[in-house]
């Protein structure tokens, strides 16, 4: 799932400083799994900006929403009522959902209440790391399952560096599994360790953002 | 006689010759202090048969190792252009490919670098479209199949002696002389390693080498850093990933009145470069005797590594 978290309030309150009437916006979908933007973590921002733009002498109107899907332009419908006369709307979706609204209302400011942070998934409660990069043609069937590419820092399609100790890596300081040791580990129970002393070659990064934007069309599917 | 050497490099030649050669190291200054970096060189000229010219090391700016190739050459000394594949992406790394071997720079050291993190530019993005297996791959494809990496034909092929560093001393242990074997495999002639002190995993990882072939297939250089002071031997074996000094030398060190502590890191790195040549498959020394090239000499001469042999580059 798309993994994100709150911006400091300090910087929130500074984007909506101008502003009296907003709604601030979540989501139902990945932000509400990761605990950073579903309808307990609107509740809780809402009256955060009330309580601290009232104790600054400013008081600020804040409607709360919540969508199915921010991703989804009819489960933004519903915003259109709250937005008529607001003067921005802050979402707490992924950073995909503020774009989604900005498209719907032309002429409404957008503000981003989290910062979208990776691809990934929790490893223990509170706690979640970046799995995947889109990189748009996955290759970590080479690799016992694991991806070099979002988890070794250097990309090595050929590690580990010489950097790799005692399984961590040496970026991160210390606090960071060399993923290459990893994928060493799990080759070589496998018995695929052989895979690894195969030369890998250029990857074709034309699939990842460096091609240009990205639009995955299903024809069978579209209208 | 270009149908025996592939680059017809100094280094080329006296590897193929049977003789040991010693290269040396000299970082580009963080600016434009030419002089200070001449000064550097000056003290390698006679002493090493080419002189490594890092490239942003550490991840810190520098000025670029083409230039300080170039400059070397000038001065008459041979370099061996370090190249990173953290700052550009193939369509960089292979027009300064292209540049270098223009220049008359006929040795490359194929790296992929210091992460960012360590240097003085963490915000900085990095590219690591290749890593250094594949720019081995690239140049020797260059060189011998006259192609670019995108199968353009290359007009005029860059002749460089292909390098590649290792480090026997990361983990996982058992894997570190199977990935070198992929450096050579990718293209990689010469290897540089990483500053050796725990001299009985280095033992193993040469017995290693031999007994898979690479020592036949690759000439094989021992990276020597001779310890300064006590400061630097425990700054290297707590924050250097992956270099162990173990606490022999450490003990030796400390053991000696301060004013004699240089004496004793030199006296140290002699014994391990003769304790390295005496090793079968070792075909050199790196000698990194970092902001310390005025030493130089004296380690050289000290290890009975003195005079070089006289060779000129195609
Ligand atoms: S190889 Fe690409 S698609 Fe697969 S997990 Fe890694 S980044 Fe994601
Ligand atoms: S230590 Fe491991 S994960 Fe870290 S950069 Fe090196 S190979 Fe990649």
């Amino acid at each position: 799932m798309v993994i994100a978290e709150s911006k400091p309030l300090a910087e929130i309150l500074d984007m909506i400083k101008d502003f009296k009437k907003i709604v601030v916006a979540g989501c139902k979908g990945c932000v509400t799994v990761c605990c950073a933007g579903g309808e307990k973590e609107v509740a809780i921002l809402a009256s955060e900006l009330r309580i601290a733009r009232k104790a600054a002498g400013n008081e600020l109107e804040v409607k709360e929403y919540t969508c199915e899907r921010q991703c989804d332009p009819e489960y933004i419908e519903p915003l259109d009522d709250l937005v008529a006369d607001a003067d921005a709307v802050l979402s707490i979706a992924c950073s995909v959902g503020p774009q989604y609204v900005a498209a719907r209302y032309p002429y409404l400011r957008v503000y981003p209440g989290l910062n979208t942070t990776s691809i990934g998934g929790a490893v223990e409660h509170g706690v979640w790391t970046e799995f995947c990069q889109a990189c748009g043609s996955c290759i970590i069937g080479n690799f016992g399952g694991l991806c070099p590419i979002t988890r070794c820092a250097k990309q090595l399609l050929n590690g580990p560096c010489g950097g790799s100790s005692e399984g961590i890596c040496e970026v991160g300081k210390g606090s960071i599994p060399c993923i290459w040791q990893l994928i060493y580990d799990r080759l070589k129970n496998l018995g695929e360790l052989h895979k690894l002393t195969e030369v890998q070659l250029y990857k074709n990064w034309s699939t990842s953002r460096d091609g240009g934007l990205r639009t995955t069309t299903r024809e069978e599917l579209k209208q | 006689m270009t149908a025996e050497y592939s680059a017809g490099s100094k280094l080329e030649k006296i590897f193929k010759s049977g003789q040991k050669a010693v290269t040396g190291e000299c970082g580009p200054p963080r600016g434009t202090d030419v002089e200070h970096f001449k000064k550097k060189a000056a003290f390698l000229k006679g002493n090493v048969d080419a002189v490594n010219v890092t490239d942003n090391q550490t991840a810190v700016v520098r000025f670029c190792s083409m230039a300080a190739a170039k400059l070397l050459l000038e001065m008459g000394q041979e370099p061996v252009m370090q190249m990173v594949t953290r700052d550009m992406n193939r369509i960089g790394l292979q027009s300064n490919i292209l540049g270098a071997a223009a220049l008359g720079i006929k040795n490359l050291l194929c790296l992929t670098g210091d992460h960012q993190s360590f240097g003085d530019n963490p915000q900085a993005k990095n590219v690591h479209d290749m890593d250094s297996i594949m720019l081995a791959h690239t140049l020797k494809n260059m060189r011998d199949e006259g192609k670019m990496v995108s199968g353009t034909e290359c007009q005029g092929r860059p002749r460089m002696f292909i390098g590649a560093a290792a480090n026997p001393f990361a983990d996982p242990q058992e894997f570190r002389v199977v990935r070198m074997g992929k450096k050579i495999a990718a293209g990689v002639q010469f290897i540089q390693t990483q500053c050796i002190y725990n001299m009985e995993r280095w033992r193993k990882f040469m017995e290693m080498a031999n007994d898979m072939g690479l020592t036949e297939k690759c000439f094989i250089m021992a990276g020597i850093t001779p310890l300064k002071s006590v400061g630097m031997a425990n700054y290297m074996k707590k924050f250097v990933p992956g270099l162990d000094v173990p606490d022999s030398y450490i003990t030796r060190l400390k053991g000696v009145p301060k004013d004699k502590v240089a004496a004793e890191g030199i006296k140290i790195a002699v014994e391990q470069i003769q304790e390295c040549l005496a090793m079968k498959g070792v075909a050199g020394i790196h000698l990194m005797a970092i902001e310390w090239e005025d030493h130089v000499p004296e380690i050289v001469k000290a290890a009975g590594l003195l005079p070089r042999p006289v060779v000129e580059a195609d």
